[in-house]
């Protein structure tokens, strides 16, 4: 018999509101060492908040999210923010730092050695495939969005935390830059041997990297299953989203 | 005097106003700075607190400057002087600090606030690494539009003796000499502007930068360096010779008097011939001269000031509220005892001329139509457009008592103007009549014509010291050589010489001892 994965994030019967508007209801959901799962749905079914729960930049109106099998209410917010990696849509990256102060962000909070800092730096920007001696001085609005992102996933990775939480991140980009990127990413994740939560409303983005796909519908889970499963789900909100899926292929 | 002869001969004094300008722009910004940016920080903290606090600002920039300065001088501890100043000048620059404190943390996008706390960063360290370097743009610009209103403004804080360029500006208006006031305008203008300039360089530093913009950054850090380098050798300068004077005086602080005056040529003529001659006796003088409204007033109660020249007849009605009477012997008695009585102040005995309001009229018009008395020029009102002070305008024995007395029926409502610049219009033609003082040297200067009080509708108006009871022992024997001392017609004279021949007040009233061998 297979080993079990560890449990890396747990919801047990999460509820979120505001004010009387339910955001997410009764979530349940189980995250493992290793894969990526991700987060599908529509805006406003409530994926990026399920993601900020992880963090505790939100926090539940009841039930409990478990990080490492500890409540984050338990948690201290701040350690365990610099533990979980968070890439965002343009990388959400500062504009008055340079691309290595901006990767160098966590360790220099976390009062890393200098050297020990600037090599890590170094070794991220050539992993995510920048150039460190080129790109290191730069600013933000110096790159092209592509590169931005890439800093941006650099950043998340910089104080080696073993969960990666994304939302959107690849969303403006261009379509070629995208499935690049995508692919690098998946490779990345898989060889670096992190786990992922990856927010997307796009089918075919979760098919490339999903490990996992959990739909999302009005605050709800719909379904949890592995891309292989989804094709075959009678859901008829999944067969609306492959839908979509083979009219952009008949389209181009 | 053409204007480069003016600014060569009076150089060192443009230098010196300049300085004390710099000096409370300064250290007024400096403050609201300190006080304006934690209290924007707190506001995007607790939103609840943003009405009440940004309220209070916008009221403090509403309140017109001469009228805040009038505020704070009766509070004892701040009087007048440096210190008024710098408080005005600091609640009105709060405003526009605050303000775009706030505006420049809110607009900081919130993809980036969220990357901010999501990295796992205190409070604290994104406000300091986050908020504020991203912020300083917006709240640089906030202060550089309190630094360019505060160079504007600190020229009113001359009326409560706190120098600077207002000073060349109040002269010039009271004096009708274009030099000063262009003097004090254009150094004032020039400082707003290299002011403006400088913090602007300094904002564009803190603007995320290219590469290819690095020399261009390098220059600006070098201009912020070298104005920020510079301002603080003047106002350093400004501060040790401010202390210096204190320490140097501290000994014989007790016997020392504070001599002031009113914001006009006479008031200031006046107080240097009591100051020379306190001199003169080797008392120690400090003058605290040109102060506006009835500063000079508050000034002594407030134990701001010892001395100033003042009339019975405002005593009387402005100071005392009483209803304006004619009978000179009685608004002098009657002021006295009441100056002591409610003040604790004395009244000197009167310097023998008096400064009634004077109706006034050009020359070659009182010629051509005959004219002598006020009663004279009622027939032709109709027609003439009359400007007045807003003393007089204001006064019990002014415009609304002068207007019924006489039946006067203009048909326009008279311009309510600066004193000094009804002169001008007059001697322009803009003006036909106006209500000026009997002993004004501007009345020859100009060539105009004073139309007798033919119904006797004006009060006395006396020419008198008044004094704090403290310092009236060393002071009474000067009052007594004084008294009876000085005609209208030396008076006018003397203020002829000041207003019409640009001369100074000190060399005026020195030439006047001499002669009178005092």
């Amino acid at each position: 018999m297979k080993e079990m994965p560890k449990k890396i994030v747990e919801f047990r019967n999460v509820n979120f509101s505001v004010g009387n508007t339910k955001i997410l209801e009764d979530i349940n959901l189980q995250i493992f060492s290793g894969e990526i799962l991700v987060l599908l749905g529509e805006s406003g079914c409530g994926k990026t908040t399920t993601l900020k729960l992880i963090n505790r930049l939100i926090e539940p109106t009841s039930g409990e999210v478990l990080v490492e099998e500890k409540s984050t209410m338990d948690w201290d917010p701040i350690k365990l923010r610099r533990k979980i990696g968070y890439v965002l849509q343009e990388g959400g990256l500062f504009p008055h730092f340079t691309v290595e102060k901006n990767v160098a962000l966590v360790p220099d909070l976390e009062n890393w050695e200098k050297e020990k800092t600037r090599e890590k730096v170094a070794e991220l920007l050539d992993l995510v495939g920048l150039n460190h001696q080129k790109f290191s001085d730069r600013f933000p609005n110096e790159l092209s969005g592509g590169q931005r992102q890439r800093v941006g996933v650099a950043r998340a990775l910089a104080a080696n935390p073993d969960l990666l939480l994304l939302d959107e991140p690849f969303g403006a980009l261009d379509a070629i830059t995208r499935t690049n990127l995508q692919k690098e990413f998946a490779r990345l994740v898989k060889d670096l041997g992190k786990t992922a939560v990856f927010v997307t409303h796009d089918l075919h983005e979760a098919f490339i990297l999903a490990t996992r796909i959990c739909l999302m519908d009005k605050g709800k889970i719909a379904l949890v299953e592995t891309p292989e499963n989804f094709r075959k789900s009678d859901l008829p909100l999944v067969r609306e989203y492959l839908e979509t899926i083979s009219v952009n292929k008949v389209e181009s | 005097m053409p204007f480069f002869e003016f600014i060569k001969q009076n150089w060192s004094e443009i230098l010196a106003l300049t300085r004390e300008h710099i000096f409370l722009v300064f250290i007024s910004t400096a403050f609201a700075v300190l006080i304006g940016v934690p209290l924007g920080v707190l506001l995007t903290r607790k939103k609840s607190l943003q009405t009440p606090i940004l309220g209070f600002a916008n009221i403090m920039q509403t309140i017109p400057s001469l009228a805040l300065f009038g505020l704070l001088v009766p509070i004892s501890f701040i009087g007048i002087g440096a210190k008024a100043a710098i408080i005005a000048l600091s609640l009105y620059a709060l405003l526009p600090i605050i303000r775009n404190t706030v505006t420049g943390i809110l607009s900081v996008d919130k993809k980036i606030k969220e990357a901010a706390t999501a990295m796992g960063m205190t409070d604290w360290q994104i406000l300091k690494m986050v908020e504020l370097p991203l912020a300083a743009p917006v709240i640089l610009t906030g202060i550089r539009v309190a630094v360019v209103i505060s160079v504007g403004v600190a020229t009113i804080a001359a009326a409560v003796g706190a120098g600077g360029l207002g000073t060349y500006i109040f002269r010039g208006l009271r004096q009708n000499d274009n030099n000063l006031l262009l003097a004090g305008a254009i150094f004032s203008a020039v400082l707003a502007l290299l002011a403006d300039f400088a913090l602007g360089q300094i904002a564009k530093l803190y603007e995320p930068q290219r590469a290819e913009d690095k020399s261009l950054h390098k220059r600006r850090k070098f201009i912020a360096i070298g104005a920020t380098a510079l301002i603080a050798v003047i106002v350093g300068y400004s501060f040790i010779s401010s202390f210096q004077n204190p320490f140097a005086n501290q000994t014989n602080a007790q016997n020392k008097i504070r001599v002031s005056s009113k914001d006009f040529t006479e008031s200031v003529i006046l107080a240097e011939i009591l100051a020379q001659m306190l001199e003169k006796k080797g008392i120690m003088v400090e003058r605290k001269l040109e102060l506006g409204g009835n500063l000079a007033h508050e000034a002594l109660l407030s134990n701001q000031a010892d001395v100033y020249p003042e009339y019975t007849g405002t005593a009387y009605t402005a100071i005392l509220k009483k209803t304006p009477i004619t009978d000179t012997q009685q608004v002098y008695d009657e002021t006295k005892k009441e100056y002591a009585e409610k003040f604790d102040l004395t009244i000197s005995e009167p310097l023998g001329f008096s400064n009634d309001f004077a109706i006034l009229i050009r020359n070659d018009e009182a010629k051509k139509n005959n004219l002598k008395t006020i009663s004279d020029f009622v027939p032709l009102a109709k027609n003439k457009q009359a400007g007045f002070g807003q003393d007089f305008m204001s006064r019990a024995d002014g415009y609304e008592g002068f207007k019924n007395a006489y039946g006067f029926d203009f048909a326009k409502q008279p311009r309510e103007m600066d004193l000094a610049l009804t002169y001008r219009a007059l001697k322009s033609g803009e003006l036909d009549i106006i209500a000026g003082n009997s002993t004004d040297g501007l009345i020859d200067a100009l060539d105009l014509f004073q139309l007798k009080d033919d119904k006797k509708y004006f009060p006395p108006y006396q020419a008198v010291f008044i004094a704090r009871n403290d310092k009236s022992k060393i002071l009474q024997e000067i009052f007594q050589t004084l008294n009876n001392s000085i005609s209208t017609e030396e008076m006018r004279k003397m203020n002829y010489e000041v207003d019409g021949k640009n001369r100074q007040p000190k060399d005026v009233a020195s030439d006047w001892l001499v002669r009178k061998g005092f």
